[in-house]
């Protein structure tokens, strides 16, 4: 197994590489040079010559990409202009807070989601189907952040029982409780479109495993068909739903900008809009990067679940 | 045209999702003539008007414009950049796709690298940097939006292009002299379009949305312009003031995209072959049972079936599987039942236990009785109780029908479990005897194996240990050694044979092989079409068997106890048993038939152990 591991990380470099080249390349797409964008346009064109020099941005592309690299492996994300400070520091901050509100959501959408299939495949054509079926469809039908802006109202303004927007509240907040009253409707407005999507593919997965022949077996044996459903089908179809669980995590990850943006949350999504309306590429730059090679260690973790799941994995 | 049409018809969510997306579709496209106000008039005077006011249907947002014009010219825009979107998409993707799975080799590599790559990103954060870098705006976002959807397209026609590139009209063109872009254009192409089609109707939805989301960031539509999304986003400013600013576009998105996916759906089941055989559909935990009359008990045997009749319903269609088939089998005795595949025999058996598959299967009629007890239509609790425990199956082909995730002792332990009240350990020492006694060598080792890492002969072993977990009374073994070479086969049949002598089981051994039947069974009947054609004692029914079907059977087995046995073919088919011939089901196929044998039903006739269901059989006296 801690080959296994070691395996799979080694086979991510390639995988973290290529993104540091997709987000360089789509980068140098910019018009313009940034020395100009940062100084505006008024600026001398000494100046801004001089600037060019600074930030190195008279060197071919090639080079920059290394220098920029060996950089980004010693922990120099470089400076974001706007903020002026430097970028690992801003985005491990927002970051933190991004991993909370996405990490919450994602644990309700694999929960809620996977119940919500089995349960749907269970009682299929039945009346608790029927009405996953609807909730399920709507769910994946609405906007998450429409969705929020509805909870909003309806929770914090109408029926006050939760904080509008936020992270904490800002006079005597600042406790965990304080954090999972603010987190509620956030967390939730996130997780919807994942638990519908989970929901669905969870169904399908059960009923095409409830056809298989182990699963005659198992009721030819006698288990209760509560143990056959939960038990045998469920465990076998955990094989073909965990993968759906690690491409909708990247979905919740980068799906929190909108939520973030309509609950005024503090986390990274925020932060690279606010840095691209802004045009602070390297804080942009810095962010991409840092997320996407989260999430691609993020799926090292899932697959090595998915090992430990299905003994037919050659690990 | 003709199935899109069929399958609103019969869909009416899918009719429902088509009539309001093409009547906003409507709409947007007649927006420019439709007798609304100008979209971008400001008049400060009038900033939020509710809905209903004068002269504003939905009101007006902050600057005082008419929301019902705005919506209308949103829902033009937004429409219109998701639909470009996917459409861009598409034709990216599928270029990308066409060429990596027609070429192959290492310009696939480098393509689906590259796909690969794309996909390493979350979605979102890739539209995100690239609005990054060609800066807001709605055909930036429209581009992003695109971009990060062309992975999905490459991957689907990747895939199909790689099947159709190998079959042999494309060889045919290849060696035709046709140059490669014109086999892609004439060959390829025309076969990749529907699955384009579909692919993008399933994700335009996706797009619209995304396209909303990143003008809702501010990202895409540029103000005065707006779509849904930016609408959406200078409403929320004002969202506890004036909601219904915001309500009225956020619904809009939201009645767009549930029609679309509710089309979506109607258009992936109509497609999907799955859905409409039923192989989509949960078999319930025992067959549902509709029969109106129950028969009177009778016989002796430990288990003993009486006029069982058991049907698929699939459609409007009805196959008759298992048609009036009575049965009786006593402790100790070892009964064959014997057939082609399709002749009913694995039906009969699995309807014992309610273990058909249902939907479709429904048991219609007759009786099973163990010990004199009917199992049709007994409560599921004394089914389950007695699955397994008084009566166990072994099933075809253990590789399918052992679970592939449990070790094959914690399956073993399970059974004996969920009869009896056992600790872990207890049942585990339990399985392993079990393992022991049908001569698995290391028992204690291959215990904690999983089904595939044993070999097919160990694996019906194990299949065998868990028949037998509780010593039951009978078991119902259903072509147990068919996949087996004949040196294992001899030594699963001899281990059965042994146990039936030591341990007074009843044994329901089902097969296509007389080799078979002879070296194991008592008595043999013999099956066709669903029913029981002829009935005897192993040793009479091989000399001289009376039924035509019956001689064909044995006439095919190459030489009765050696070599590979199989069934010769039979010139012509088994009836469909959804429309059996009147008469004689064997009729078509017999070489004795004569003008009566299809006048109308022919008995199972005989004395004693001995019957037969034909009018000329082949011995007179049977
Ligand atoms: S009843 Fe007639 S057709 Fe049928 S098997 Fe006998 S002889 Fe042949």
């Amino acid at each position: 197994m801690g080959a296994y591991i070691l395996r799979r990380l080694i086979s991510a470099i390639p995988v973290l590489l290529g993104i540091t080249v997709i987000v360089f390349a789509i980068m140098e797409m910019i018009p313009g040079d940034p020395a100009t964008a940062i100084l505006g346009s008024y600026a001398t064109p000494e100046n801004v010559e001089k600037l060019n020099r600074e930030l190195g941005l008279d060197k071919p592309a090639v080079q920059r990409y290394f220098i920029w690299l060996g950089n980004m492996l010693t922990g120099d994300f470089g400076q974001s202009y706007a903020l002026n400070r430097p970028v690992l520091d801003e985005v491990l901050e927002r970051f933190g807070a991004t991993l909370i509100l996405a990490g919450v959501a994602f644990v309700l959408c694999s929960g809620l989601g996977v119940l919500a299939g089995v349960v749907s495949a269970a009682r299929q054509y039945g009346p608790a189907d029927r009405a996953i079926t609807f909730v399920v469809l709507l769910g994946i039908s609405i906007p998450s952040f429409f969705l929020g802006m509805m909870m909003i109202l309806l929770f914090a303004v109408k029926l006050r029982w939760l904080p509008v927007s936020g992270m904490y509240a800002i006079y005597g907040g600042g406790d965990l409780q304080d954090l999972l009253r603010h987190l509620v409707m956030p967390a939730s407005a996130l997780a919807v479109v994942a638990t519908g999507v989970i929901a669905r593919l969870s169904r399908g997965a059960m009923l095409e495993v409830l056809r298989q022949d182990f699963i005659r077996t198992a009721r030819a044996k006698g288990v209760p068909e509560r143990r056959v459903i939960q038990g045998h089908a469920l465990r076998a179809a955990m094989v073909g739903i965990i993968p759906v669980l690690g491409i909708q995590a990247g979905f919740v990850l980068s799906g929190a900008v909108y939520i973030e943006m309509v609950f005024q949350w503090p986390g990274v999504g925020r932060m690279l809009v606010d840095a691209i309306l802004k045009r602070d590429i390297l804080l942009v730059q810095g962010g991409v990067v840092f997320v996407a090679a989260c999430y691609v260690l993020f799926n090292i973790v899932v697959d090595v679940a998915q090992s430990l799941l299905d003994p037919r994995i050659k690990t | 045209m003709r199935l899109f049409a069929g399958l609103l018809a019969r869909n009416r969510l899918a009719l429902v999702g088509a009539v309001v997306l093409a009547a906003v579709a409507v709409l947007a496209l007649l927006v420019p003539v439709l007798p609304v106000r100008a979209p971008n008039v400001t008049d400060t005077a009038a900033r939020y008007l509710r809905p209903l006011s004068e002269g504003h249907l939905l009101g007006t947002d902050h600057l005082g414009r008419d929301l019902l014009s705005r919506l209308l010219w949103g829902t033009r825009l937004s429409l219109a950049v998701g639909f470009a979107a996917a459409v861009i998409a598409a034709v990216i993707g599928a270029a990308l796709g066409i060429v990596a799975g027609y070429f192959g080799g290492r310009t696939d590599n480098l393509i689906m690298r590259g796909v690969d790559m794309l996909m390493a990103f979350p979605y979102i954060l890739l539209a995100l940097a690239i609005v990054a870098a060609l800066g807001p705006g709605l055909l930036n976002a429209l581009i992003a939006v695109a971009a990060v959807n062309v992975p999905f397209f490459a991957r689907n026609i990747r895939g199909i292009t790689v099947g159709i590139a190998n079959r042999e009209f494309v060889d045919a063109a290849r060696l035709a002299g046709m140059g490669h872009w014109r086999i892609i254009w004439s060959e390829i192409l025309p076969n990749v379009v529907p699955v384009i089609v579909i692919a993008m109707s399933t994700t335009i939805g996706w797009m619209i949305l995304e396209t909303a989301g990143l003008s809702f960031l501010g990202l895409g539509s540029q103000p005065p312009q707006a779509d849904l999304g930016s609408m959406l986003g200078e409403a929320r400013a004002a969202l506890i003031t004036a909601p219904h600013t915001s309500v009225v576009p956020g619904v809009m998105i939201l009645i767009i995209v549930m029609s679309i996916n509710l089309l979506g759906d109607g258009v992936r089941d109509a497609l999907d072959p799955r859905l409409r055989s039923g192989a989509l559909s949960r078999p319930m935990a025992a067959t549902r049972v509709a029969r109106d009359t129950v028969p009177e008990p009778q016989g002796d045997g430990i288990l003993t079936l009486q006029a069982l009749e058991t049907q698929f319903h699939v459609g409007g269609r009805v196959y008759r599987a298992v048609n009036k088939v009575s049965l009786s089998v006593h402790p100790g005795e070892c009964l064959g039942i014997i057939g082609e595949s399709g002749s009913g025999k694995s039906v009969t058996a699995l309807s014992v236990m309610g273990l058909v598959a249902s939907p479709p299967g429904v048991i219609t009629g007759g009786a099973a009785r163990y010990r004199g007890d009917d199992l049709i239509g007994a409560p599921y609790e004394t089914l389950r109780s007695l699955r397994g425990d008084r009566i166990a199956y072994i099933f075809q082909d253990p590789l399918a029908t052992l679970h592939p995730l449990y070790r094959v002792g914690d399956q073993l332990a399970e059974a004996i479990r969920v009869h009896h009240p056992l600790g872990r350990a207890e049942a585990w020492a339990r399985a392993v005897a079990l393992l022991h006694s049908v001569r698995i060598p290391n028992p204690e080792s291959r215990a904690k194996a999983y089904p595939h890492e044993m070999s097919g002969g160990m694996r019906q072993r194990v299949g065998i240990a868990m028949a037998l977990a509780n010593d039951p009374d009978v078991i119902i073994a259903d072509e147990p050694t068919t996949a087996l070479d004949v040196t294992v086969q001899a030594q699963i049949l001899s281990l059965l044979d042994e146990l039936r002598r030591a341990r007074g089981l009843a044994i329901i051994f089902i097969t296509h092989d007389f080799g078979v039947v002879a070296q194991l069974c008592d008595r043999v009947a013999v099956m066709y079409a669903g029913r029981i054609v002829e009935e005897g004692p192993t040793g009479v029914l091989l000399e001289s068997p009376a039924h035509p079907y019956t001689r064909r059977l044995i006439d095919c087995v190459p030489e009765l106890g050696a070599g590979r046995r199989r069934l010769a073919a039979i010139p012509g088919l088994p009836p469909a048993v959804d429309q059996l011939p009147p008469g004689c089901a064997f009729a078509p196929r017999c070489g004795r038939k004569q003008p009566a044998c299809e006048a109308g039903e022919i008995g199972l006739e005989g004395s004693g152990a001995r019957r037969v269901r034909c009018l000329y059989p082949e011995v007179e006296e049977p």
